[in-house]
């Protein structure tokens, strides 16, 4: 035992897809027991301004404004002020009314955000008259210049409270008040954002992908297993038993799964569909191409001189499956159970883009987060935090489970060995 | 003296392996064909004998590569010529080169005379292609092949006629030299009967000038060729005539490989079997004696420094320390050991 | 002579049918052979003429079509698992080639070990059964303290084929079917092959039926000589009688296509078809 393992860990594939998978199993595992948030909590409101808010540090801005300030005079903090209020599409504004007011385009640089506003301050006078201006353009320039002015005052914003009658002035905030992050109660770091429901993306994610690991190595082993003691029985007693089992494996071959796991699916009804049942459900449609397969190779393998020797050494048939053809196609047949996880994973997927998936108000699976993504059209609207994470882990589940495969060459055959 | 058709002097190649070892494959190999001869090279697997096919071509695969020798086909010195002026000015012309199961090099989609075109083709000869068509039906009468096989796919003939008509091809352009690497060892005992007929009578009725043939039957060798080269992990370890070779060796591996020839003939109840122990030598590091040592009978303490090739009249030579004497004498004494058990 | 007038080995009518309806091939046409006890027998044909379907129906490993055999006297029975356990303590097999005769996951002493245990040794106390695989690789010309911790494919084909010999030593069969034993042997290996086979013929009484392609061997190890050609025995006889002067034409022309060296090869004889 000692031996297998020193040879399974020899190689560099079998290391790098084996540190990968554990640190995701890691990751599922230990990140709920450090982090609080349950993973379905909706933490934004709204369908239109809380959904699939982009990943950042949220300080709550009611409680930075409760909390004690800090004078600090940083000298570029005006010009960050002014560069991130004042967009490209303004610039270019300003620079089109200079020119028409008579500057020369040359000496206008829509970059220089100084000399921009210097020219602006000096030049505009919202009563001039433009020709070929709309009245919205005017307006539209008449608001450019009062945001600017606001942004060029030193001022403080008011900050007022509602009095008896009329707004009094309770405070204000100077621009030269920073607060340390820290001392603000409430600080949010939305790493991955939140999803179109509002949901913080990380702690769903890691949960949906516990889930889906979850889903895909039950279905994986109830695949491969079906698969293999068919394929075996098939293959190498042959006879009448070769042909029943052909018959039935050819008859679910041809039956379109997904039909007949939506029926399921339906008939088992909303309230008891949770993710092993559907794992078991996907499961048991996903042995047939192992069973081809595995039958196919111990077809092959029966009629090998090793076999033959081997009964002529008085082995009993279960000595000569287990020893005699089982390590020959072990290579294949863990291929075909890592194939089977990556493919119950997207199987999971399409059942549930119709629904039919497990109860989606107390499991969230990775093959979910996809859907609710493209059905709430995060691609065409760039929030790539929806989906993006999300193809990375299940590709990474894939690629380390493949590349532990690969790795074990050495072990499957061991007239490879170095 | 008939003129030499190809002529080797020290030719060394070597395989590069991925590790960057390098293996000399064919060590120093000299030989001479003259027209009008077949030269045999007898030797079992990874003595080098397919190697020194490849090499004699003068196209160097990787990871193949030569090292140093000269080659000299009908008076040119193709070491170091171009490869592409080799291929079309030497390749198929002078010399051609049958390896190993030429047969499935045939690509089974195409027919028998779309390979005959490309042959053409790739000498730049410009034929129409019924120009070609005639040529080649003249050639498969003359061989004794049915016509009907040129427009044939591969698939459907069988093993020896696919190996006469791969060795028909080799010839269409007249070349002078023929290599033929185990032309019949992948086939039943009547196609080998037929591919061997059809070697021998494309010396006689003088399609090729001259051939070497390489094979471990050593049968096959005694009745096809005139001369016969021993190779020994690398090195030719003995040249005799065809005769010489099977009924009288004189290097100890030559001994026991002619010792080892099992024919259903009466001839063979009169003598013993010999076997070799041991196996070949690592040819990454090669001993810098004799390469046979380990396994040799009648090895000395001198065997271990290097060993020269010994040159006796008519053209025989082997490459040992011990004199012919000594050996025909040590030989002598195991033959009456062996009879008196 | 080492031969007795005991009959060991008896097929009557043997045959062997594959496929169903129009694809059905007769692999084998109502083979009848009669083994001597303590000869050594060869079958010869080329590829196709029905020979290794013929031997593994001897060795029990596939079903037979039509047709009886008879070990030492008595009808062959292997209905159930234990008779044919019984049955290959009896007969055993050497294969054409040796690397795929082993399973590539066990090491040589485990290989050699079942064969002890196969021979009722499994209770043997470790140092009995050390001796017992030293003595069956000595004889074999294997060191067994070389071997131990090794696997077989870390051997040379030879060696391999030896050790094939070396199992057959210790499982003393009363008869030994050797498959194209050395075909895929260098020719300066085979001699040795041959030899260590005849040579534990004597030791241990053993029978042996050769398969083979290669007239030449035939004539060789065998006093007796079946020609096989499209599942029928076409002749038979004494290797001297069959080789030397063949009746049958088929056997003639076997043997006229073989290379030799101390007649002429007449090469005249062949008929240049397809």
């Amino acid at each position: 035992m000692k031996n297998t393992l020193q040879q399974v860990f020899h190689s560099g594939k079998f290391v790098v897809g084996f540190t990968i998978f554990t640190f995701i199993l890691l990751m599922v595992i230990i990140f709920p027991l450090l982090v609080n948030t349950p993973p379905l909590g909706i933490i934004s409101q709204g369908s239109t301004q809380g959904s699939f808010l982009p990943p950042g540090l949220y300080v709550n801005v009611y409680d930075s404004i409760a909390t004690t300030p800090y004078t600090l005079n940083l000298d570029d903090a005006a010009a960050k002020r002014i560069a991130s209020r004042l967009s490209p599409a303004d610039r270019t504004a300003i620079k089109e009314w200079l020119v028409k007011a008579g500057i020369p385009e040359n000496e206008i640089d829509t970059t220089d955000t100084d000399t921009l506003l210097d020219l602006w301050a000096s030049n505009y006078d919202p009563g001039k008259e433009m020709s070929g201006m709309t009245f919205a353009k005017t307006r539209y320039y008449q608001r450019l210049d009062a945001s600017l002015q606001g942004l060029l005052s030193t001022q403080g914003l008011t900050i007022a409270a509602a009095g008896t009658d009329t707004l009094q002035a309770a405070g204000s905030v100077a621009q030269s008040d920073y607060v340390n992050v820290t001392e603000v109660p409430n600080v949010r770091l939305l790493a991955l954002g939140t999803d179109n429901f509002g949901r913080d993306v990380l702690p769903e994610l890691v949960s949906a992908t516990g889930t889906s690991l979850l889903i895909g190595l039950v279905a994986g082993v109830i695949a491969t297993t079906i698969g293999l003691v068919l394929g075996l029985a098939a293959g190498y007693i042959g006879g009448v038993v070769d042909d029943i089992i052909t018959f039935v494996n050819n008859l679910f071959i041809v039956i379109p799964s997904i039909v007949v796991l939506i029926l399921i699916s339906y008939s088992i009804g909303q309230e008891k569909r949770g993710p092993v049942t559907i794992a078991v459900v996907i499961g048991l449609f996903g042995w047939v191409w192992t069973a081809k397969a595995v039958r196919a190779q111990v077809i092959s393998l029966r009629n090998r001189d090793h076999v033959n020797m081997s009964k002529l050494s008085g082995h009993p048939i279960a000595m000569i499956i287990f020893t005699d053809i089982l390590p020959y196609i072990a290579s294949y047949v863990i291929m075909a159970f890592i194939l089977q996880i990556s493919t119950a994973i997207l199987s999971e997927a399409s059942l549930s883009i119709l629904g039919l998936g497990p109860k989606t108000s107390s499991t969230a699976t990775l093959g979910l987060m996809m859907n609710w993504a493209m059905v709430y059209m995060a691609p065409s609207l760039g929030k790539w935090w929806a989906y993006m994470p999300v193809i990375v882990v299940i590709a990474l589940v894939s690629f380390s489970l493949n590349l532990m495969n690969t790795g074990l060459d050495q072990v499957y055959n061991p007239a490879l060995r170095e | 003296m008939s003129e030499v058709m190809l002529e080797v002097r020290d030719l060394t190649t070597k395989y590069i392996t991925r590790y960057n070892e390098d293996i000399y494959a064919v060590d120093h190999v000299s030989l001479k064909v003259e027209e009008g001869k077949t030269l045999g090279i007898a030797g079992e697997s990874g003595c080098g004998k397919s190697t020194l096919a490849l090499s004699l071509m003068g196209y160097y695969f990787a990871p193949l590569h030569y090292t140093s020798g000269e080659i000299i086909i009908n008076g040119r010195n193709i070491t170091g010529m171009d490869p592409d002026v080799v291929r079309k000015s030497i390749l198929g012309t002078e010399i051609a080169y049958i390896p190993q199961a030429a047969m499935n090099a045939l690509n089974p989609t195409r027919k028998i005379i779309d390979f005959i075109e490309d042959v053409y083709q790739a000498h730049d000869e410009y034929k129409s292609k019924k120009e070609i068509y005639e040529l080649a039906c003249e050639c498969c009468s003359i061989l004794g092949l049915p016509e009907t096989v040129l427009q044939k796919y591969p698939v459907e003939l069988s093993g020896g006629m696919k190996q006469r008509t791969v060795i028909a091809v080799s010839v269409i352009l007249f070349p002078k030299i023929l290599i033929a690497d185990e032309p019949s060892s992948a086939l039943d005992v009547t196609s080998q009967k037929m591919v061997i007929k059809m070697l021998k009578d494309l010396m006689k009725d003088g399609f090729i000038k001259s051939m070497i043939f390489i094979t471990h039957e050593l049968p096959l060798l005694y009745n096809v060729t005139d001369d016969i080269l021993v190779m020994y992990a690398g090195q030719i370890v003995e040249k005799a005539t065809a005769k010489e070779a099977v009924f009288d060796p004189l290097h100890p591996y030559s001994k026991g490989l002619m010792g080892s020839i099992i024919v259903p003939e009466k001839g063979l109840r009169e003598v013993k079997l010999t076997a070799i122990p041991g196996v070949p030598p690592n040819l990454k590091n090669p001993p810098p004696g004799c390469r046979f040592v380990p396994r040799c009978r009648y090895a000395r303490a001198e065997c271990a420094a290097s060993v020269n090739l010994r040159n006796l009249e008519g053209g025989r030579s082997y490459r040992c320390i011990l004199s012919e004497r000594e050996l025909r004498d040590a030989y002598r004494m195991e033959a009456e050991q062996n009879a008196r058990k | 002579m080492l031969e007795s007038k005991e009959i060991i080995l008896s097929a009557k009518g043997l045959t062997k049918e594959f496929g169903f309806g129009s694809t059905k091939t007769l692999a084998v046409d109502h083979v009848d052979m009669d083994l001597y006890k303590g000869e050594v027998v060869s079958i010869v044909g080329e590829s196709g003429s029905g020979k290794t379907t013929f031997a593994k129906m001897i060795l029990a490993l596939i079903s037979i079509t039509e047709g009886e055999i008879y070990f030492q006297g008595k009808k062959r029975d292997i209905r159930t698992n234990k008779k044919r356990q019984e049955y290959w303590r009896n007969i055993q097999a050497i294969f054409q080639d040796p690397f795929s005769s082993y399973n590539i996951f066990h090491k040589i002493d485990a290989v050699l070990l079942d064969c002890i245990r196969m021979r009722g040794g499994g209770k043997l106390p470790r140092e009995k059964k050390v001796e017992m695989m030293s003595e069956a690789c000595s004889f074999v010309n294997l060191k067994y303290e070389e071997l131990t911790n090794k696997y077989p494919f870390e051997l040379s084909g030879g060696q391999m084929q030896r050790l094939m010999i070396a199992r057959i030593f210790l499982l003393k069969p009363k008869i030994l079917l050797a498959d194209e034993p050395t075909s895929m042997i260098d020719a300066c290996s085979r001699a040795t092959i041959l030899d260590m086979l005849m040579d534990l013929r004597k030791e241990i009484g053993m029978t042996v039926i050769f398969i083979t392609h290669d007239i030449g061997l035939a004539y060789y190890v065998s006093d007796k000589v079946f020609i096989m050609e499209h599942g029928k025995f076409v002749e038979s006889g004494s290797a001297d009688e069959v080789i030397l002067t063949p009746r049958k034409p088929y056997t003639q022309r076997l043997i006229s296509d073989v290379p030799k060296i101390y007649e002429e090869w007449d090469l005249s004889t062949v008929e240049c078809s397809t």
